[in-house]
Order: structure tokens, then sequence, then C-alpha cells
């Protein structure tokens, strides 16, 4: 079986990502409990014409793709895979709130086609005139894990030479006003450094695209090389650390070699105990989390993705991130475990090249 | 590694039927289930036709013994009952004696809630417990749940009108891979606002029945359905002595980068699914016996999906229809609804007629089978494609 | 006639989210599909809907809309013909 490679990485967050050749030097501090992404010059990616109609979730997931595929070296890619929670929110919101505002009347078909959750993905497939292999995983806080598997499976068995996976999901104004009601959202605005130790229900929530080249040949612009993953649709929070040393053990790894633990906190009291409960099987290892920075999204998983691959290549670890302190030397093996609201695990492993 | 990905147990729900033998009765008989919408109340209601079920969603929830606070949208009603039957068919008893696990397909999700609550929420606290049902995931995670598939390899898939064909897809990957033993694999949708809404801008909707392959189709009828395959790696259908009902022999899914919601001219997408899918079952055109085509009766469709079958088959297109004037297009379900029919199809030597036919299309000679045909089959090929350009054939055969 | 070519064209610069364009650059008898405009059979969707919208005119099949839409020419025509409201 091939092995698998990150050649290269997009990110469009909350903070500063978008240009590669920094790594959360500088970070943006919110108080909020709602932070959007900065947004990149989309027009410097894609045609006025072409860009007229996308949704905010198609030109971030179009520009982050265009970015992935320049930073890795190709003009086309074999494959395009996506995951995306929601899709196009906020045009499945206009679209449902003009059916009942209007009566069914004067509806226009822009914001139904954008609402399909494989638009992202088919707009991509357009703007790279990529013919091949295009699906979409819409599977909650392990959609993007799903298009990874898919990705990573493919590559193993030489059925590509290069695939384009991404995570993307936008914030929609009502969805977010409704999430507030059921106390997924955190009732009150939270600083960006306090969201961690928040001891509060619900998480900040974000939106954003994280796009990468996976391939099965390795080049100068290699991250990581990934060794494994596995997807959970229940685990007991009591099962977690057995879980993951089970995970370990499958891949002949020991958690002793693990340099850096990457775990999904966003700061809701109520589910952060499974991050806990996994911790205390990693007591001396170099720990770090990132949601605080990103925001929770369905998707907001990639975006650790993103920071892995970029430790493992930089051999640096942003100071934002650290949730202790182990002066760890160097960056071999990270361990990646995200959940959300205790449904949806993942472990997945990356290795430096 | 698993040579074969064997088909051994099927379960569908659907308006010609609420398990399998009733479906495969109505297709013999010709039988349609297309009739004006009658459970969601809507301004269009004399301006289209649907392939509705007739379960309410209280008889769906009793099916399944669940109390009155549940949370589940239809679409994951109808994925349950579908889901679980296929477990039955199949004759398992302790679902994780092996590896198992679920790939669901789904389009609408739960939005069938979200538009029915959508302002309510602000205000009504009792229709909270639908917002958590919206996300497509949410039907998956629920058919999970009835099923009993624990700490599993458990997603979905959207990619419009082919997500299920796609789910197939993925599950067949999995099993040859030896990533997983068994997989249940399929889609669902229910009818909506939203898709009817949706589909009426796109002014492809016909308010009649709908015409697969006629010169004069004037666009499709949506439907609800939910369909699950179960299928399982050899070591499995050796040691537990499974019967099979068919094998996914090809897949291929291929996109067409053409437009958003169009297909191309001359079906670039679909040619190219449809080559792959002969590639991956090492077959040839000539070993395709019939073709259960997408057919969804709109202009766009038929045209590309006709080309581009002339251009895999050139002079001898092997018999084809699209069963869309029976069911209506289930959206995200249709891939595993025509996979079941597909398999049935094998079963019985039968191909199914394309009803509603009348006029031959212009642009090219090639014509559906119109009548009930009998006839040996030994490879079936199901075409699906949907918006984004998103293309897929997957092909079942009675041969490993 | 040319107060609704102006209203026209302030429209489809909204409706169609032709950000970079003002009134000036559409010409009465600039091609709006094809190689003029460069607009699409999902914008000739949104028009059909505008026509229904601003001047109650129903149209129900989309083939009709190639003619009327050729430019802000035979656009205007049309709905001064057509127009209930």
């Amino acid at each position: 079986m091939n092995k698998v490679y990150i050649n290269s990485i997009a990110s469009i967050s909350a903070q500063k990502t978008f240009d590669n050749s920094l790594f959360l030097t500088e970070i943006e501090n919110y108080e909020a409990n709602v932070i959007p992404v900065i947004n990149p010059n989309y027009k410097d990616y894609i045609p006025p014409a072409a860009a007229r109609r996308m949704a905010k979730g198609i030109k971030m997931g179009v520009v982050a793709s265009k970015i992935a595929l320049q930073e890795s070296g190709l003009d086309t890619i074999d494959a395009i895979i996506t995951g995306t929670g929601m899709g196009c929110v906020r045009d499945s919101e206009k679209f449902v709130s003009a059916i009942i505002d209007n009566d069914e009347q004067y509806l226009t078909p822009t914001s139904f086609i954008q609402s399909t959750h494989n638009t992202v993905g088919g707009q991509i497939a357009l703007e790279l005139q990529c013919k091949g292999y295009n699906f979409t995983y819409v599977h909650a806080s392990n959609s993007f894990e799903s298009a990874l598997l898919d990705a990573k499976l493919q590559l193993e068995l030489d059925e590509e030479k290069n695939i384009l996976i991404g995570g993307v999901d936008e914030i929609g104004e009502h969805t977010t006003k409704i999430h507030k009601l059921v106390n997924h959202v955190k009732a009150e605005a939270i600083k960006t450094s306090d969201v961690i130790n928040a001891q509060t229900p619900g998480a900040v929530f974000g939106e954003g695209a994280n796009f990468f080249v996976l391939s099965n040949e390795k080049q100068a612009s290699t991250y990581a090389e990934i060794t494994a993953l596995k997807t959970y649709n229940t685990l007991p929070e009591t099962e977690v650390l057995h879980e993951a040393s089970n995970f370990l053990k499958e891949n002949n790894i020991n958690i002793e070699d693990i340099d850096l633990l990457v775990l999904g906190n966003n700061g809701d009291v109520d589910f952060d105990t499974f991050y806990t409960k996994l911790t205390e099987g990693f007591i001396n290892t170099q720990q770090a989390y990132y949601k605080h920075l990103c925001g929770e999204f369905n998707t907001a998983s990639s975006f650790g993705f993103w920071l892995a691959s970029k430790v493992l290549k930089t051999q640096t670890l942003p100071e934002a991130v650290k949730l202790n302190n182990k002066d760890t030397a160097s960056f071999k093996n990270i361990l990646l475990y995200n959940q959300y609201r205790g449904e949806n695990h993942s472990f997945t492993l990356l290795k430096q090249c | 590694m698993s040579k074969g990905v064997a088909i051994t147990g099927m379960g569908i729900i659907s308006a010609i039927g609420n398990n399998v033998v009733e479906n495969y009765q109505s297709l013999i008989h010709g039988k349609k289930g297309i009739s004006r919408v009658s459970k969601i109340k809507t301004n269009h209601v004399n301006d289209i036709m649907v392939g509705e079920i007739d379960f309410t969603n209280e008889a769906l929830e009793q099916q399944l013994g669940l109390t009155s606070d549940n949370n589940y949208s239809r679409t994951a009603l109808l994925g349950a009952i579908a889901a679980k039957q296929a477990i039955k068919d199949s004759g398992i008893t302790n679902i994780n004696a092996y590896k198992t696990g679920l790939i669901s397909a789904t389009s609408v999700g739960g939005m069938d809630m979200t538009e029915r609550y959508y302002y309510d929420y602000l205000t009504n606290k009792a229709t909270h417990k639908y917002i958590e049902g919206h996300h497509a995931g949410d039907s998956t995670q629920k058919i999970a749940a009835q099923l009993g598939i624990e700490k599993s390899l458990v997603t979905t898939i959207s990619t419009a009108c082919s997500s299920a064909a796609n789910a197939i897809m993925l599950g067949a990957r999995l099993i040859k891979s030896g990533q997983l033993d068994r997989v249940v694999v399929g889609g669902t949708d229910c009818l909506s606002k939203f898709t009817i809404n949706g589909f009426k801008t796109l002014m492809i909707l016909s308010d009649t029945y709908n015409t697969p392959f006629d010169e004069n189709r004037k666009g499709l009828n949506l439907g609800e359905a939910a369909a699950f395959l179960v299928l399982e790696s050899d070591k499995v259908v050796q040691e537990e002595n499974k019967k099979v009902l068919a094998y996914v022999k090809g897949y291929g899914n291929a996109n067409d980068a053409y437009h958003q919601t169009a297909s191309s001219e001359n079906g670039d997408g679909a040619t190219l699914a449809m080559q792959k899918a002969l590639e991956v079952a090492g077959y040839k055109p000539e070993n395709i016996d019939y073709v259960n085509a997408h057919g969804t009766a709109t202009g766009n469709n038929d045209l590309s999906e006709g080309r581009a079958i002339i251009r895999i088959f050139g002079d001898n297109v092997p018999d084809f229809s699209s069963t869309k004037a029976y069911t209506g297009h289930t959206l995200a379900a249709a891939g595993a609804i025509e996979a079941i029919y597909s398999v049935l199809a094998l079963q019985n030597n039968i191909i199914y007629p394309n009803l509603n036919f009348k006029t031959q299309m212009k642009e090219f000679n090639i014509t559906p089978q119109l009548e009930l045909k009998e006839k040996p089959l030994q490879s079936v090929m199901s075409n699906s494609f949907g918006f984004g350009g998103n293309c897929s054939t997957v092909i079942y055969s009675k041969e490993q | 006639m040319d107060a609704l070519k102006q209203e026209l064209k302030e429209n489809l610069i909204e409706q169609l989210n032709l950000e970079d364009m003002t009134t000036e650059d559409i010409a009465n008898d600039d091609m709006l599909f094809g190689d003029g405009l460069g607009l699409d059979s999902i914008d000739a969707l949104e028009l059909i809907v505008m026509l229904d919208k601003s001047y109650g005119i129903k149209l129900t099949d989309p083939k009709e809309g190639r003619s009327i839409f050729e430019s802000i020419n035979t656009m205007a025509a049309y709905i001064t013909e057509h127009r209930s409201k």
C-alpha cells in the first residue's frame, strides 16, 4: 500500500491564515460568541463573472482550493472530496425564509441551487475543470474526516495520485440564533484566551475553509504523512482513552511516541470532559487546542489538521495553541482527537516526513 | 481484501410499496405511485404531481416504536424503516459480530421540520428538539442507533441526486479494501416544501405524470423514498453461509464540470462515469444486459444521458428504461431505490417498462423498453446523476 | 420606454449581482446572453421571476425567455406589450 502525504495546505479562518508564509505569529483576539473568518481578497482568485452568484462558503472553498493547488505546484487534480456539515447554510436560510415570507411566490433558483450540499465541490470542479471523482460528505463533526478517509483509501490503493480535500462551513444568522436558544452557542461573549476555561455550556461558533492536496508521492513542499485515521459514530467518555491506545497499538505506536496531542476543546463545560479523559493518559505529552482561534463548526477539525500539518513542517508550536508546556524539542508524531457534543469522534495520526 | 462485494439484504419504502415485495409487484404490474401531494400544504398542489408514501409520520413513528418526545425528521423515519428491513432480510441478528459500518445519503435531511418550525423555534420551546435534527448527518446517526451500530464508521454523503449511488460505491470500496466486513448503504429523502419550491424555480417539474425519454417530456415528479442494502465481504458470506442476492461489480463517479445544475449536451460526465464503472467491473459494454437509466424526464437529463449511453454502447445499446415514472425522482435516495430494482431485475430476469412513453425523441433513435420483458440477465447498469455535475454509475451482477 | 429601460438595467444589476457594472455599461442592444453580458440559464430563470414580480407577466416555459431576454430593447418591448402591473 502507498503512503499518503499532505503536499499542500490552505486555510481561511478567523485568524490570518490564508498566507502560508505565516504561522499564527499574530493572533486575532475576539470577545464574542460567534467569530467569522478574516476574508482574503476573493477577487484576486475568482473572476467577477464567476463570483457574482457564489455564496460565502463557495468563495472560501474555491479560494482555499486554489491556494492549496498553487502550493502543491499542480495545475490539475485527479479528484475533489469535500466535507461540510451544513453546506451553504445562508442560502438554505434564504430559501426557507423566502418560501415562508412570500408564501411560495417569486422564488428564485440561485439560493436553492447553492443550498445543495455538494455545491462547493461542484463549483471547485467547475473552476478547475476537474472531471474526476467528486464526493461531498455531510456527517457533522466527521464530515472532513470522512473526506480524508476516502482520499486516503484511494491514494493507498493507487486509484488516484493527487486528491484535493477540504472542510468548509459558513456561519448562518438564523442557524446561529436558534442554536443559541438550545445553548449550543455560548450565551455570553468570551475572550479568545478565556474559551478554554469558560466553564459554561455551548461553544463559540465559527466558520472556515481548510483545504489540502493529498498525494501518494512525496515532494519538496510535503508537510506530513497521514499514518492513520479512524472515525466513530459513538464513543462513551469512559472509553476514549482506551480507544486511543487501541488505535495507537494498531498502528504500532506507543503513547510515549506521541510528541503532540491536538484536541478539539471548544470550551463547552458539558463536552470538553471527553478531552480531559483522554489527556489523563497523556500527562507527559505536549497538548494543543485550536477552536478558540477558529470557532466551532462541523468542519473545524480541518483547522486542527491544518495546525498539525504546519507544526510538523515548521517544527514549531505557536504559543497561542499550547494547552500545557512540555518543552518538546521536535515533533515527529501528532495525534488529533475531535468530537462534537459527544458524537462523531475521530482519531488522526500524522507523522513528520 | 475481499474480491467480491455481496449484496445480502435489501429494504425499501417508496411511493410504490412499503417493502421489497410490494415494490416488485408494482414494477411488474406497471403500477405508478404518482399522485397529487397530500401531506404537504403547498400552493403548487395543482401544478405538480409527486410520489408520496402513504404513511403519516405518526404511523412511521409507531412502526419504529418511538415515543412522542422523539425528534425524527421524516427523512430519518423512512431511512430507519428501510434500513431495518435490509438487516432483517440479510438475516443479521448480531450486528456487531462483524465490523459493520453505515453509509447513508440524503439531500433534504431534516429540512421538513426546519421549514415547519423555522420561526416557531424563536417562540415555542416545544419545537426546539428539532433544531439538532436539521443537519444531514442527524438522520444517519439515528439510523445507526436503530440498527445498533456503535463505535463504528458511520457517514453521510450528499451529492444531490447521485448521493445513494455514491454511498453504495464507498461501501463497496470499504469492503473490497478490507476496512469493513459489512456495511449498510443507501439513502433517504422525504418530500419537503423546500425541494418542491426549489425544483419549481428551476422550472423542471411536470404538472402531470413524468414521461422519461419522451419527446414531449415536461419535467420530473418529485418523490420520497428510502432504500438500504447490506453489503458483505467474501469472509462474512462464507462464514455465515449467506445467500447472495447479487454483487456490486463496478462503479464510477465523474464530474461533468459544465454547469451548476444542468448536464452537458453530450453527457461528458455521464460517459466518464459509465466508462469507469465498466473498467472497475472488468466489463465491456456488451456485458451489460439492461441499463436502469437516471431518466428523470427533464428535457436536459434525458437528452444528455441518452447521448452518453450511445457514446458508450454505440449501435448496440442494451435494453434500457427509467423507473422514475413509477416512483418519481427520489433525489438522494434514487441510487439506492434503483439499486434494489436492478437486483430484483437480475433475480427475476425481468426488465421493467419505461411507463408513459408516447413519442420518440428527435435527437436520437434509441427507444426505452416499453413492455415488461423477460430475458436472462447477467449484469445491470444503474445511472444516477446530480446537481454540481455529479455523475455516478454502478454495475450489479450475478457473478462475483 | 427609456425610463423602463433604465429601470430594467438597474434591476438586472441588482437581481443578478452584476456587482462591477453600472447601468452605463449596458447598451440597449447589447446581447445579454452568450458573448454579450455572459448571462446563463440560471440568470434566465431569475429574470422570469423578475417579469412576474415586477410586471405581472408569467412565463411557463423557460424557452419563451430566450427571445424576450435577448437585449434590454427586446425585454422593454415585451414588457410594454404584456405587463399587467
